[in-house]
């Protein structure tokens, strides 16, 4: 891992793919692509020139689910993903190496590839304490963040704990667990949030970035507009149901067995970027609303703070009372109504009294 | 505050309270001012009836109906429940909108809602004078030809800022399913940068609309009470737009 810069011409090579063959394949490219006839050497040049992306996979507060979404990719596969479109030359989880080995690579990487290669977190660091609560290498992964995010080209920041900081920044978040975006702020960050991203998802990001060798559009908030920029909900193949007014009331009644909108039992597919009702789970077998569970909005900022997964109101805590929005509403309207009836009570009663003493005073 | 008027002084006189018959029996002579000019009564009663829309559409958005029966083909319930509050959402921030734009041209009348004079000393007196007269402490009420100076307070912050609030966290939400290339998310998309869970943003929108219920519930209380208690015209006064004092 991570001795000399690889090609994809050398990656294809030791596939054993002959020379002949690559040269066919450039031609039938170009070909189908309908390029001119040099295409095919362009593209053959290309390929035999360009490195491979190097990318650095770190682990911060985290709990894997990341890498073990990402393993499971079917498009592409991740066997192509990790062993021919980048080059995959740290991830402490999976790699070969140990020790003192493993961590000069960090150090050999961080020299040669100098602005070109991504980091990609998994995780985020806690803050508190000076980051004693997750060392890594002996040092607090705060630290270790920093020094690479350095020479980095971009960042990914894998999964709701990178993105937004997930449950271990959950209140009251005892560890000052932070997300990426708040502690590097010098580099381009790609958010990719899930509690996992779809596996699908974190290859497409990956493929996309080493084809075009450019970073994907992004949107208001860090993410990959073609990923995020709809909610569950728009793409939802149970929205006609919501649209027609038919929905779960309970579990287990009649409408959820026929497949109705999980609207009432607190779906946060209209509040949740994703693009699970597209993509789906498993190589396309299914997602959670296709399985009959609500949404629970695991791609979203501070989902663990936002109530029950079965409502669709968020609790409010406040002067020690924890009710939702229109329960505090309903309260504060009942209290003014009925002071506004006091009050009008109030007015009646004197107003009467007022026109006794003035019928008083006339006699 | 400079509006507050003693009855029947600068009013123009009404040609009534000259009239009599010939059996002696005079009409009754009331000072009436025009306050409420028409664009602004018409922007009233528009945005009253768009709010009253869109709370009722708003809350069963939030706590939708019993499921209807039947193919999904066939029915539209919370389709149509949903185009009746955005159609009057629209509505209403077009006429919000008119409404703003009316303080340029319109009289001072219609300035008295988008600002609240809060370094003058004399307006928080007032201020004082009129929670006393709620709190019934006073026994005689101040007369003003626009809004007193605790009226203006609930107007301000009761409709100005919660109505403003209310369409500019409607159209982020709404901008949610026109998509991030619409104008509405160009416009009003900065609001998921203050929420970035756009759950939270419903929260407020939903606080907001409690807090418009509250307002009503007070802004029809004071009104009707205020038309028998300080003997002036309030309620015809938006429809008609001349405020009469009937004493």
């Amino acid at each position: 891992m991570g001795a000399a810069t690889e090609t994809f011409y050398s990656v294809i090579r030791r596939q054993g793919i002959t020379r002949r063959c690559f040269h066919k394949f450039c031609g039938l490219t170009a070909t189908s692509l309908g390029l001119g006839p040099l295409a095919a050497s362009r593209i053959a040049n290309a390929l035999e020139t360009k490195p491979r992306v190097p990318v650095i996979w770190m682990h911060g507060l985290e709990c894997t689910c990341c890498s073990e979404s990402f393993i499971r990719s079917a498009h592409p596969l991740v066997k192509d993903a990790v062993l021919s479109m980048i080059s995959l030359d740290y991830d402490d989880t999976i790699m070969a190496a140990a020790g003192h080995q493993a961590e000069a690579i960090l150090e050999e990487t961080r020299a040669k590839h100098k602005g070109q290669y991504i980091l990609a977190v998994e995780g985020n660091p806690p803050l508190n304490e000076g980051g004693m609560f997750c060392i890594d290498g002996g040092k607090p992964f705060v630290e270790k963040l920093k020094m690479m995010a350095e020479d980095a080209m971009a960042i990914i920041a894998w999964g709701a704990c990178a993105s937004w900081g997930c449950v271990q920044a959950a209140k009251p978040n005892p560890t000052q667990a932070t997300p990426i975006d708040k502690v590097i702020t010098n580099k381009p960050i790609i958010k990719v949030p899930g509690c996992p991203p779809i596996a699908e998802v974190m290859t497409g990001v990956v493929t996309f970035i080493t084809t075009f060798g450019k970073l994907p559009e992004l949107d208001r908030q860090g993410r990959p507009k073609m990923f995020y920029s709809q909610r569950i909900h728009d793409k939802c193949y149970r929205r006609p149901h919501f649209d027609a007014g038919q929905f779960v009331e309970e579990w287990d009644d009649e409408a959820a067995r026929k497949g109705y909108c999980l609207y009432k039992m607190g779906c946060k597919g209209p509040t949740t970027y994703n693009a699970c009702s597209t993509v789906r789970w498993n190589g396309g077998v299914s997602f959670p609303i296709q399985s009959g569970h609500g949404c629970i909005g695991c791609s979203e900022d501070g989902f663990w703070d936002k109530g029950s997964f079965y409502d669709r109101l968020t609790n409010i805590k406040q002067f020690g009372i924890e009710k939702n929005a229109d329960q505090i509403g309903m309260a504060a309207a009942g209290a003014v109504g009925a002071a506004v009836a006091a009050h009008a009570a109030v007015t009646a009663a004197k107003r009467l009294a007022n026109k006794r003493d003035d019928a008083n005073q006339d006699h | 505050m400079m509006d507050a008027v003693a009855p029947a002084s600068d009013a123009r006189p009404d040609r009534a309270a000259i009239a009599a018959d010939a059996s002696g029996e005079r009409a009754v002579g009331r000072s009436s001012v025009y306050v409420y000019e028409a664009p602004v009564r018409i922007c009233h009663w528009v945005n009253a009836f768009s709010i009253i829309v869109l709370m009722g559409t708003g809350y069963l958005i939030g706590t939708p109906l019993p499921t209807v029966a039947g193919e999904a083909s066939d029915n539209f319930v919370m389709g149509y429940i949903r185009f009746a509050h955005f159609s009057a959402g629209q509505v209403l921030a077009v006429f919000f909108l008119a409404r703003i734009l009316w303080t340029f041209v319109g009289n001072h009348h219609s300035r008295q809602i988008f600002y609240l004079p809060l370094h003058r000393r004399q307006f928080w007196k007032e201020v004082l004078h009129e929670i006393r007269w709620y709190a019934f402490l006073e026994r005689e009420p101040k007369l003003y030809v626009g809004h007193n100076p605790l009226a203006q307070i609930a107007m301000f912050t009761g409709f100005t800022l919660f109505v403003a609030f209310m369409i500019v966290t409607g159209f982020a939400l709404y901008s949610e399913g026109t998509g991030i290339d619409s104008w509405q998310h160009k416009l009003f998309g900065w609001v998921f940068a203050i929420w970035p869970n756009s759950q939270d943003v419903h929260t407020w929108h939903h606080l907001g609309m409690w807090a418009l219920v509250v307002f009503v519930m007070v802004h029809i209380y004071t009104a009707i009470r205020e038309d028998i208690m300080s003997r002036q015209s309030i309620i015809s006064s938006m429809i008609s737009g001349e405020r009469q004092f009937r004493d």
